[in-house]
């Protein structure tokens, strides 16, 4: 499966660097600075889920003693008109900053109105409470059928469906069509012996980071503002903050703190600019942090959807065609994930024949914001629940149907380009070959496989190596560490460098003080941040061998870089010592001066990353309650830098993916709020919920990484949903559409059955 | 408002702190004393991110009122490690890979403590029981599990 290279660190597992902070609780995390002089923020939000807002008067609340700023939508600049926020969040800017901060409407229940400073969070509670906000109640729109449906209250009526065939000059809901297709369906299905169908619903789910969102912004009298936050990318922080406000980037610098988790999260800004306002108004440090039910209200959760798929195939399991029609929600503004749920959804097979039709529809609950693999584990639960039910039908192996109708290198992928070499056969055969997928399963359980993908992303990476004095190592990048990415990034340098792991330190620099980076996101960090690294590197070694040969005074192509050390090219001056990279850097005051070096680039040849996941699940017949009995997570990592990180992805994702299809969902009344936002009754999983996670790596490098990584991140969490759906039908005999497959949701599927 | 006086013991140090009726020990650990490794994760008593023990019992520091610690011993997770180097859970944590973004990490750690020293030869079950007030988003919990497995088996020593 993978070449064998004799790699001396890659692949390893070593104590990461920055692990002793972490577990003695000296690493700084959002909400973990203070700062001298500093007060308190806090957001008052909207009661209503759709309101227009026709008055806020702030003067009682500014009045009050220990009350330094109030702000609400008439303190920002009018929203920019034009440019998107980048990466998986979503969106154009103009829409981010009414999320942020609500202008004339208020579009979700929890949506921020006004926010004020003050000395205590008592205080500013109370100024909260001070301010009087006159709303017009609107009838809010709280699912896909009801805002879709002809005559629907308007979110937004300077909304136009994008990318019709035909330009609508009416306004709605539906922000934004997708139309993909191939080949001839109905010959397709002409062609078909068997064809299954089904509809699927899915509500949001929160990604469930255990850190609420925090930051402190400091801002002088001359506008220039520092930003300690918790975020998977400062820089982008940077970018939306600025044009928010309508500030210089300059005048802004973000530092990372340490951050406790995201999941595309905390690529969103929410707090930031208001923070800067608030500071830049009361002219002090404004500290702020969301509490848990804010999080859950305010922060932008993953699209609830609606998928119907149709798929058929020969006797002999070769798919024919296959149809899909999606509509995910976005909550209050555009920007939810339906592209890469209608890209990814077909996308592990090889099909001649398919039309896919995707729907991005506003409602009245939170903006959506990135969460693991936008988009795909909604559309892929679909498909690969439907193909399970043709594996039944064809009286096929479900991972013999998948092989057979397996993407590889050079298939047309359903999203347009020919896949690069792809490891989804490799994974197929894993998990054929795995002992786990043919253990006996106790009476009444049921084993259910499915597919994930991921696309990866490159983007944009800087990096600089420091060699210090005595030949140690500094790596500074940006990207905040949000896995253990330090430790994959000292791999990579100490590898390419030819020195020990613990000669190699990184730093995750603040704004000012390292090159532009785009987010920990995207499953791109060790890719493309780890392809940065190791350019630097080789510059390193490119400059150790010129120093090398001015002190041996010979030509630089007479110098080799071997094992971390220059040596004399074989043959002549064999009698040269070889210098390492400590001696090079003790002498290099005579030789030119300190070494540093950087590299930045556009990475390019991100590598797909599949993924094969085998569930075994238990249904409790009298109470709904499914037990997870064993879960098998296999995956195309490239090649795992830092192996037990790679396994931690796969199992984290597989934790989170399980949560989602067994328990987690957003509950709303009729009104549009939350009857849920807290974690005792959003119901993520528990360490007694959850057997222990066997993962295979599979290593299908991509020739396009330096050391063949894909990007891992993401994937894990897309298979689950589907695997755990299909090990339910396979351990009651019934197939339930809807996810989550919450004990009530099983009860009565059983009772249906019963009568 | 008043603020009530509170002498009490943190990892056997005495400290002295002002505080108001309704403020928690999470709050006071964080915001008053400085010590901010012990984390807040949602102020309700359902993350455990805030674990820390009072008198070497286990509690969600946010449930407890900072006036009423008056005269106990608390640990956090700044008292684990000792003047020898990092205690044996923190160490194995790190071995294990047992922490991804690491903000659970410090309640986890606690918990694990309570927990072994109630039953120092824990099973599976046990330690998934015991540990399941503390969320975890990362890491699925596998290798949590297995490190304070592994810790528990050094505590047992050579069979
Ligand atoms: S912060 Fe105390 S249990 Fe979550
Ligand atoms: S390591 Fe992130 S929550 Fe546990």
């Amino acid at each position: 499966m993978s070449e064998s290279i004799d790699y001396k660190l890659v692949g390893t597992s070593p104590v990461r660097p920055d692990g002793v902070d972490k577990v003695t609780g000296r690493a700084q995390y959002g909400a973990d600075l203070n700062l001298p002089n500093q007060i308190h923020g806090k957001v008052l939000r909207s009661p209503h889920a759709h309101a227009r807002i026709k008055r806020i008067d702030t003067s009682r609340a500014t009045a009050m003693p220990g009350v330094y700023a109030v702000i609400t939508g008439e303190d920002f600049p009018p929203p920019p008109e034009h440019g998107d926020v980048g990466g998986e969040a979503g969106g154009s800017i103009g829409d981010h900053a009414r999320n942020i901060m609500a202008r004339d409407k208020a579009l979700y229940h929890g949506h921020a109105v006004a926010a004020v400073a003050a000395r205590s969070l008592r205080i500013a509670d109370e100024a909260l409470a001070a301010i009087e906000v006159e709303y017009e109640v609107l009838e809010p729109v709280l699912d896909l059928d009801a805002a879709m449906a002809p005559g629907a209250p308007l979110l937004d009526e300077n909304c136009f469906t994008k990318n019709l065939p035909e330009k609508s000059d009416k306004p709605s809901n539906i922000a934004e069509v997708m139309l993909l297709s191939r080949g001839d369906v109905d010959k397709g299905f002409e062609e078909a012996d068997v064809i299954v169908e089904g509809e699927y619903r899915i509500p949001m789910a929160h990604q469930g980071y255990i850190e609420p969102h925090a930051c402190i912004a400091n801002t002088n009298e001359a506008g220039q503002s520092t930003v300690w936050c918790c975020t998977q990318a400062h820089f982008d922080f940077r970018a939306i903050t600025a044009k928010v406000l309508n500030m210089n980037v300059a005048d802004l610098k973000f530092i990372a703190s340490e951050i406790g988790g995201g999941f595309g999260g905390k690529t969103v800004v929410y707090l930031e600019p208001l923070a800067v306002l608030l500071s830049r108004k009361a002219r002090r440090p404004v500290k702020m942090k969301m509490t848990r039910e804010e999080v859950f209200r305010a922060t932008g959760p993953t699209s609830g959807t609606h998928c119907k798929i149709k798929v058929g195939a020969k006797k002999d399991g070769t798919l024919t065609a296959a149809t899909a029609w999606m509509a995910y929600e976005a909550g209050a503004y555009a920007g939810a994930p339906m592209g890469p749920g209608a890209l990814t959804v077909f996308v592990p097979y090889h099909l001649e024949n398919f039309k896919v039709e995707g729907y991005e529809v506003l409602v009245n609950k939170p903006k959506v914001g990135a969460y693991r693999a936008p988009g795909a584990p909604q559309s892929m639960h679909a498909m690969e629940s439907a193909i399970d039910d043709l594996a039944r039908e064809l009286n096929m192996d479900p991972l013999d149907l998948r092989l057979k109708n397996a993407a590889e290198e050079g298939t047309r992928a359903s999203y347009g380009p020919k896949f690069p070499v792809i490891g989804l056969k490799e994974c197929l055969r894993a998990a054929k070959a795995h002992p786990n997928y043919t253990r006996a399963l106790p009476e009444g359980a049921g084993r259910g496989v499915a597919v994930g993908f991921w696309f990866n992303f490159g983007l944009q990476s800087s990096a600089e190596v420091h060699v210090n004095e005595n030949g140690t190592v500094t790596v500074v990048e940006g990207n905040p560490d949000i896995g253990g990415s330090r430790a994959s990034m000292c791999i990579m340098a100490a590898e390419t460098l030819g020195v020990p792991y613990e000669s190699v330190r990184t730093l995750i620099g603040d704004t000012e003080s390292t090159g532009f980076s785009n987010s920990t996101g995207g499953s791109r960090t060790t890719f493309a941040t780890g392809m940065a690294v190791v350019r630097a590197c080789e510059d390193i070694i490119a400059q150790c061998r010129a120093r090398a040969a001015v002190t041996w005074g010979i030509d630089e192509d007479q110098v080799l870089w071997v094992d971390g050390q220059a040596i004399p090219a074989s043959g002549v001056n064999d009698e040269l010592k070889p210098l390492s990279l400590a001696d090079i850097a003790e002498n290099a005051a005579k030789t030119g001066g300190p070494l540093l070096s950087r590299a930045s680039l556009t990475a390019k040849g991100a590598g797909p990353s599949f993924s094969v996941n085998i569930a075994d699940l238990q249904v409790d017949r009298d109470t709904g309650k499914i037990d997870v009995l064993a879960f098998t997570a296999i995956q195309d990592a490239g090649r795992a830098i830092h192996k037990a990180y790679v396994e931690g992805q796969l199992q984290g994702g597989a934790a989170q993916g399980l949560g989602w299809a067994l328990n987690e969902e957003y509950i709303y009344n009729a009104d549009g709020i939350m009857e849920n936002a807290g974690f005792l009754d959003y119901r993520m999983p528990v360490a007694s919920d959850l057997p222990m996670i066997d993962t295979q790596i599979v290593e299908v490098p991509n020739p396009r990484h330096p050391y063949g990584v894909r990007g891992v991140g993401e994937t894990p969490i897309v298979a689950p949903l589907a695997a755990a759906a299909n090990a339910v039908r396979d351990a009651i005999g019934i197939r339930i559409h809807d996810l989550p497959l919450s004990p009530p949701r099983v009860l009565a599927a059983l009772d249906a059955a019963a009568d | 408002m008043n603020k009530i006086q509170v002498i009490t013991s943190i990892n056997h140090e005495e400290v002295e702190f002002l505080c108001e009726p309704q403020e928690t020990l999470l709050d006071v650990l964080r915001d008053t004393l400085g010590r901010t490794g012990t984390k807040e994760g949602c102020a309700t008593g359902d993350c455990g991110a805030c674990s820390v023990l009072v008198d070497d019992r286990l509690v969600c520091s946010c449930l407890v009122l900072a006036a009423e610690t008056g005269g106990r011993e608390i640990t956090t997770i700044e008292g684990i490690a000792t003047e020898e180097g990092l205690h044996p859970i923190q160490q194995k944590f790190l071995d294990h890979a047992a922490l991804q973004c690491g903000v659970c990490t410090p309640g986890l750690i606690i918990a694990t403590k309570s927990l072994l020293d109630r039953h120092p030869d824990p099973d599976e079950t046990t330690i998934r029981y015991w540990l399941a007030g503390n969320l975890c988003r990362c890491t699925g919990y596998d290798k949590i599990v297995r490190a304070v497995q592994d810790v528990a088996r050094d505590l047992a020593g050579p069979a």
